[in-house]
């Protein structure tokens, strides 16, 4: 497997502020790699440098083999994106946005390949009308259609699903998995939603205040044995009490806020279900929390 | 790449509605003026005449003819046209900023020399256009309006009068130099754009440079006159005017075909081309080095 992204040192300075310190990751050819962060972590700059819309302070950028500085223009004729919201020319109409990208993109694309693009995202009853009259999806939908008209070989996709509704982030996280697991792109996606990435992702970086915290693959980040389990009881004091003062007192984790978590094995939930039971605890809810959610506060604690 | 970047610029431009303001503004005002002069045309030529109107007798009907109205409208607009430019240039960078397709255009296989190349490019399509436009309203429609005779230009206490026939290559090279002055205004708005994110600053900056140069012009005091006015581009902007003043004999008959000073016409069109590259340069370089963080 080649390495599609290979980001060695990548430093960025604003003034005093190091928005990326000393970032190396790589990512592979067919891979959908997670780039994870909390807001203000550094994922839009680095993709920005990416982009070539940033200049790094430090570090170097490789991308399919070249280097960026020298062959930017070959790199970025296949790099396909969507930098944070898709922002378009809101007087023209979608055919005439996808267009002017495709034709940015050095593509002359036929008329039926625009509409099939459009169709693919779902505006083909669309076409004509003016952006500024689309939702939020709409113009999510039609910026992937903008990344995607001149067939890029990497898809880099910044917080893909925000400002989407439910529906919206469904369709976003099918047509992730579409591209990749059909068509056999390679995908860069950023995003603080940590589910969204764990359902679509096979690699993930996560990066806290510009400096990588952990990369790797998914599967072997996350311990699928040991998850954090949440208890809620009937009367939370008298579980507690009994946590603390059987077999289970190791596995608990500080109390926050009231609520009780254990991290354990989760195939013994039944097994802690039915000791609460038969102490008279009645158990309101015992429930593995998301794991991802769980693995990427603690990396990223501040 | 570059034409199809200037094919895309000027489409985006002319699929704005704002960009039709302009069109419209230079219309209304020019068939303003046309029919103020067509009701009170006398009165205004004896704005000039004055005093000489009590000496001789002057054929306001003969000077009121199509070509001295085109002059007239020319006097009274070009000095408002760059506001109209700098609405179109002052946006072309920063309104993409604001409207956050900045960073979808520069992350695309094209160099930011070539943007900015190709924006200036088609806001100068645009200076040309509307110059057209306004010389077929002004001068057209004049024509049509006021018919053709001599044309009579007043210069402080002077008079040219120059022959019919020896009057349209007149007009054809004034708009030539009024759309290199304009041009130089569309590249220092282009500039002031590069430096913002959003369009309302650079227009204003624009429109700033413009309004105070043209009050350091016209104080007419030795400490401007003899520093900044000679290279202030407000100056040279009103160069236009130099092709409407002839030679005359000793006579004092006009000489067909003359310019009283083409030496100062030609210095000031390399001194707008200067500015025009000046700033081109400092945008390229500043646009070149910019972190696209909108």
């Amino acid at each position: 497997m080649s390495a599609i992204i290979q980001v060695n040192h990548l430093t960025k300075d604003f003034k005093e502020i190091k928005a990326v310190d000393d970032l190396s990751f790589t990512v592979n050819e067919g891979q959908v790699y997670g780039f994870l962060g909390q807001n203000g972590a550094g994922k839009s700059t680095t993709i920005r440098m990416l982009l070539t819309l940033i200049e790094p302070t430090a570090g170097d950028i490789e991308i399919f083999g070249l280097q960026l500085r020298k062959h930017r223009k070959e790199i970025l004729r296949q790099i396909g994106a969507i930098i944070e919201k898709p922002d378009l020319y809101k007087y023209l109409t979608a055919y005439e946005n996808i267009r002017i990208f495709s034709r940015l993109s050095g593509v002359k694309v036929s008329d039926a390949k625009i509409n099939e693009q459009l169709a693919m995202v779902g505006l083909a009853d669309r076409t004509k009308s003016k952006v500024k009259t689309y939702s939020q999806g709409m113009k999510q939908r039609l910026g992937l259609a903008c990344a995607l008209i001149q067939d890029p070989r990497l898809i880099i996709l910044d917080e893909p699903t925000n400002g989407l509704d439910p529906q919206g982030i469904a369709d976003m996280r099918n047509m992730i998995i579409h591209l990749s697991k059909d068509l056999g792109k390679t995908l860069l996606v950023s995003s603080h939603l940590l589910s969204e990435i764990e359902m679509v992702a096979d690699s993930m970086l996560i990066i806290n205040k510009g400096r990588k915290v952990v990369e790797g693959k998914v599967s072997e980040l996350l311990n699928p044995s040991q998850s954090v389990v949440e208890l809620i009881a009937v009367d939370n004091a008298a579980a507690l009490e009994f946590l603390q003062h059987s077999e289970w007192s190791s596995a608990l984790k500080p109390v926050t806020n009231g609520t009780i978590k254990l991290e354990f094995d989760k195939v013994r939930i039944p097994e802690l279900n039915k000791q609460l039971v038969e102490r008279g605890i009645a158990v309101m809810s015992l429930r593995p929390l998301h794991s991802l959610e769980d693995y990427f506060l603690s990396q990223t604690k501040v | 790449m570059f034409l199809e970047l200037l094919r895309i610029e000027l489409f985006k431009i002319f699929k704005r509605p704002r960009t039709f303001i302009a069109f419209g503004a230079i219309a209304m005002i020019i068939l303003l003026v046309q029919f103020a002069l067509m009701v009170n045309g006398k009165d205004f030529i004896q704005l000039f005449t004055g005093d000489q109107a009590d000496t001789f007798e002057i054929p306001s009907d003969k000077i009121l003819n199509g070509y001295f109205i085109c002059v007239t409208v020319l006097h009274m607009i070009l000095l408002h046209v760059p506001l109209l430019v700098a609405l179109i240039a002052g946006d072309m960078i920063s309104g993409e900023a604001n409207l956050g397709t900045l960073r979808l255009l520069v992350g695309k296989p094209v160099t930011r020399t070539q943007l900015i190349m190709a924006k200036f490019s088609a806001s100068t399509a645009y200076v040309l256009l509307l110059l057209a436009w306004m010389a077929l309203f002004a001068l057209l429609g004049s024509i049509l309006l006021f018919g053709r005779e001599d044309l009579v230009v007043f210069k402080e206490n002077d008079m040219h009068i120059i022959k019919n026939t020896d009057v349209l290559w007149r007009f054809f090279a004034a708009f030539v130099f009024a759309a290199l002055a304009l041009t130089a205004i569309g590249a220092m708005a282009l500039m002031f754009s590069t430096f913002a994110e959003n369009s309302l600053g650079p227009i204003v900056a624009t429109v700033c440079v413009v309004i105070v140069f043209t009050i350091v012009q016209q104080l007419k005091v030795p400490v401007f006159e003899e520093t900044i006015n000679p290279w202030s581009f407000t100056t040279h902007m009103l160069g236009w005017k130099g092709f409407f003043y002839v030679e005359k004999t000793a006579e004092g008959t006009t000489i067909n075909g003359s310019i009283e000073n083409p030496a100062a016409l030609v210095r000031s069109g390399l001194i707008l081309i200067g500015y025009i590259v000046l700033f081109l340069l400092i945008s390229a370089r500043y646009f070149k080095r910019k972190d696209i963080l909108s």
